[in-house]
């Protein structure tokens, strides 16, 4: 792969340097904050990415993949809460309850198209969001705290924050990885045919939806990772996580940074979060920016930051 | 008898939700153009209802202002943001309709406060009527479905077998056609644009003295508009009315009955924990069976 | 040397496709055998492209057969009639404009390469994806835009790589749906000689308005008005049809080449 030197490679290298190198900066200057903010940050950039799989590389706008946090989430949390604390245990059944979940949604789901698939995701999502809401043993609606982060042995010490920071980073990172093979593999080219004209791709010989249905399935698992990952990082996991809205950010995240780019999501994510840090600082009311916001983004800069970042590339 | 006051608690539940999702659907149907922000003008129906009731003293015409305000509301919306949006993609349109939303809800925190508001009824409609002998049933819900229905038969009338309905359905069909015609096409669709807003508003405000009015309530009831989009059929008005009582019905029928139901085949605690969990996705497990069967919904429009 | 009396590879009986109250396709019953080139002319809005549609899948008939190498394919989705041999060429181009002429074609010869649930290799280094892509681009006189995206080839490259993807998927019958459209003479002179060289490989339903091109080609000719057979025959006879001429041929003052 041949790595052009431009402004977006050159922003993004900054970018996956200045997350590395972010906890030695909290330990030299003191400032645990940004260490946990940026742990989020990072979590959610996870979160992002896997979207961005569906929706860059695929081209279908999921409005459900907060219901994905709340599952690998709940794994943990009612897990734990049944005295299992292993890990080992944990995170498998995280990543295999949000297929079974992508699974089973994906195929009703991808029965429609454009819009009619955006609302029913949105509306499986709520589903999800009602259950969680309805077991009561878990906290219903208060939620369930986690008492004890997930136990991985001796291997890595989850409570340590720098630790658990880079364990973040590490699977953000890994996921990208993951993301950046898939998409230039059979399956990936054939996600992507799909997305560009469906029609021409079934005339060759390829079966859309099944395609579509499996990248679907490694979307939501790659996101069932990221819940289970902030459930560890809040110690607590509710259903309020997995309302609509948050699904709505997490498409905001991708599309602030830029859909169909790998490392867009990463961008996207620091952004959107930092700025609603920011904004919060100044304002109880950060929403009222917010919102105008997205809406001049989507009107003006539908590349997202990374779409800035090319044009100003080839300029 | 209960299952009859349920069962027009059901109708009243349904129409109200037709009245949102005829808008959402006109609007779609019409300008290709998919409003998230439909539900936060549910709310400002009823805020707004709220506010003129306790301003004027008056509920009629705390109403009447509210219903002005909120069709102002999206006529101004239209012109000066969402217009811009037609011919992009819908989920451009879904992004900008959502950033709406979070605008919508903090500005009504900002003005209102985080508490909700109340917006009680007068006297003369909180009596009950005797709707046939033995049964009563409270004025003011029987007025929400006089209400409603009278508006869906409006809609009716207007879209079918008026010359602006004509329009309307032929604007859907082809817009370059209207153009043509020397119609103002962006006249028009500013015009449905509200006529939408209206209904949400409508359908907001009808509901604010019996249910609520807070933030994110919208939000809430949207989403089953979608559901009932989905189940009634693409573009199809008649389709999300039959699908709008249906869904009405059977939420606030299973509400009602499913514990008792639960309770007879499971023990009580069981009962108690699966029924509310098990009501709320009743809706979603309908929308999950049609998609299987039918995906194209149960009654879809005809060509168009 | 084409044998009529052969089992055909594709028959059609009786097809029938309405849109709201017009017939597209009344009736219709045709044969294709193997080995020949066979030409289906008519006016605009004779049912030509619903008919091919309907032959690959994209349409459903409301009524009659289609039988591909003996098989009933009416209710077959497209994506399995491509598996079975059967390839398309679009009227209006259908290509995947954000990849390069190269992973048009190598996309098509990878879904008839075994299957492609694999996630980590990079297909664009499949060798024998690479080499089955160029070798049909050149057939097709592209081999110096093979890695151009598809948005930057000029219209006639477009309607070549058309050709090239539907070739990668080893048809054994190839329906072409105005290949030639839009395209100026040397372009079509081109294809045209191309197309004398892939008749030889594989069977052909070739839909075509450039009459010349249809007679220097054709070893039968199907004329279809308002989605009716008028005529079915050799290009002799159906120069000669009276009918054919009246409906559709009068008009044209076309020099055809005689063999």
């Amino acid at each position: 792969m041949k790595l052009q030197i431009n402004l977006r490679n050159v922003v993004v290298a900054l970018v996956a340097a200045g997350l590395v190198l972010l906890p030695l900066y909290s330990q030299l200057s003191g400032n645990i904050f940004i260490l946990t903010l940026f742990t989020r940050i990072i979590i959610f950039a996870l979160a992002a990415a896997s979207l961005n799989l569906i929706m860059g590389y695929g081209g279908m706008m999921s409005f459900g993949h907060a219901a994905y946090l709340g599952i690998g989430g709940y794994a943990v949390g009612i897990l734990a809460f049944e005295g299992i604390g292993s890990g080992f245990i944990q995170w498998p059944v995280a990543l295999a309850a949000s297929a079974l979940y992508a699974l089973v949604i994906g195929a009703l789901s991808l029965r429609t198209r454009g819009v009619y698939f955006i609302m029913i995701t949105l509306a499986f999502a709520q589903m999800a969001y009602y259950i969680a809401s309805g077991m009561s043993r878990y906290g219903g609606d208060d939620g369930l705290t986690i008492y004890k982060r997930s136990n991985f042995g001796g291997l890595i010490d989850l409570s340590n924050r720098v630790q658990f920071y880079y364990l973040c980073l590490g699977c953000l990172f890994g996921g990208i990885y993951l993301i950046w093979r898939i998409i230039n593999s059979r399956f990936g080219m054939v996600v992507q045919g799909v997305r560009s004209n469906e029609q021409r791709m079934q005339a060759i010989g390829f079966h859309a939806n099944r395609y579509r249905l499996v990248c679907f399935v490694i979307s939501g698992t790659i996101c069932g990772l990221a819940g289970a990952l902030l459930a560890n990082n809040t110690d607590f996991i509710s259903p309020a996580g997995m309302y609509w809205t948050r699904s709505g950010e997490l498409m905001v995240m991708v599309v602030f940074g830029g859909m169909g780019s790998l490392f867009g999501p990463v961008i996207g994510t620091i952004f959107f979060l930092v700025l609603e840090e920011v904004l919060s600082q100044f304002t109880e009311y950060w929403a009222l920016i917010m919102g105008p916001l997205l809406l001049l983004i989507v009107l003006f800069a539908r590349g997202g930051i990374m779409g800035l970042l090319g044009r100003f590339s080839r300029g | 008898m209960v299952l009859v006051e349920q069962s027009l608690n059901g109708l009243q539940f349904g129409l109200l939700l037709f009245l949102l999702a005829a808008g959402l659907t006109l609007v779609f149907g019409i300008m290709d153009f998919v409003n998230l922000a439909h539900g936060s003008l549910y709310m400002m129906g009823a805020y707004f209802a709220a506010t003129f009731t306790a301003w004027t003293g008056s509920f009629v015409l705390g109403v009447i202002l509210a219903l002005g305000a909120t069709l102002l509301l999206g006529i101004v919306l239209e012109f000066v943001a969402l217009r811009h949006l037609y011919g992009r993609d819908h989920l451009d349109q879904v992004l900008a309709t959502f950033g709406l939303i979070l605008f919508f809800n903090d500005a009504v925190r900002l003005i209102w406060g985080p508490a909700g508001l109340a917006l009680p009824l007068p006297a003369w409609l909180t009596v009950p009527v005797q709707i046939i002998p033995g049964v009563f049933y409270p004025a003011y819900r029987l007025s929400i479905i006089v209400v409603a229905l009278a508006v869906a038969a409006l809609l009716y009338v207007v879209v079918m077998r008026t010359r602006i309905g004509m329009l309307i359905r032929a604007g859907a069909s082809n817009r370059e056609m209207i153009g043509a015609l020397g119609i103002n096409i962006k006249l028009l669709f500013t015009l449905v644009f509200g006529l939408g807003a209206a209904l949400a508003g409508l359908a907001g405000l009808m509901q604010a003295p019996i249910l609520t009015v807070q933030i994110g309530m919208g939000e809430n009831i949207l989403i089953l508009a979608f559901v009932i989009i989905v189940i009634g059929g693409i573009g199809s008005i008649r389709g999300a009315f039959l699908a709008a009582i249906f869904v009405g019905m059977i939420d606030t029928l299973g509400r009602a009955f499913l514990p008792d139901l639960l309770r007879m085949v499971l023990s009580s605690a069981a009962a108690s924990t699966a029924a509310p969990a098990l009501s709320s996705m009743l809706i979603y497990l309908l929308m999950a069976i049609v998609l299987v069967v039918r995906p194209e919904g149960l009654f879809p429009a005809a060509k168009r | 040397m084409v044998d009529s009396l052969a089992d055909p590879l594709l028959r059609v009986e009786n097809l029938v496709r309405r849109f709201g109250g017009i017939l597209a396709t009344d009736n219709l019953s045709l044969d294709v055998v193997p080995g020949e080139l066979h030409a289906i002319i008519g006016p605009n809005g004779a049912g030509k492209t619903t008919l091919i549609s309907q032959l690959t899948g994209q349409l459903t008939p409301n009524s009659g057969t289609i039988h591909f190498g003996g098989r009933d394919v009416t209710g077959l989705p497209s994506y399995q009639r491509s598996r079975l041999g059967l390839a398309r060429s679009f009227q209006i181009t259908s290509l995947l404009p954000d990849f390069t002429a190269a992973d048009n074609v190598a996309l098509a010869a990878q879904a008839h390469d075994g299957h492609s649930f694999r996630f980590w290799g990079n297909a664009r280094k499949e060798k024998h994806l690479r080499d089955a892509a160029h070798a049909a681009l050149t057939r097709v006189g592209l081999a110096a835009r093979i890695d151009v995206p598809v948005s930057e080839l000029s219209h006639g490259e477009q309607r070549e790589l058309e050709l090239a993807v539907a070739l990668a998927t080893k048809p054994q019958l190839l329906l072409l749906d105005e290949p030639m459209a839009g395209l100026g003479v040397t372009e079509s002179a081109r294809m045209v000689a191309l197309l004398k060289e892939l008749r030889k490989e594989v069977t052909i339903v070739l839909v075509e308005h450039d009459m010349e091109a249809v007679f220097a080609l054709a070893d039968r000719i199907t004329v279809l008005v308002y989605g009716r057979v008028i005529a079915s025959g050799d290009p002799a006879a159906i120069r000669s049809n009276e009918e054919v001429k009246r409906a559709y041929l009068g008009d044209q003052h076309v020099v055809v080449a005689h063999g």
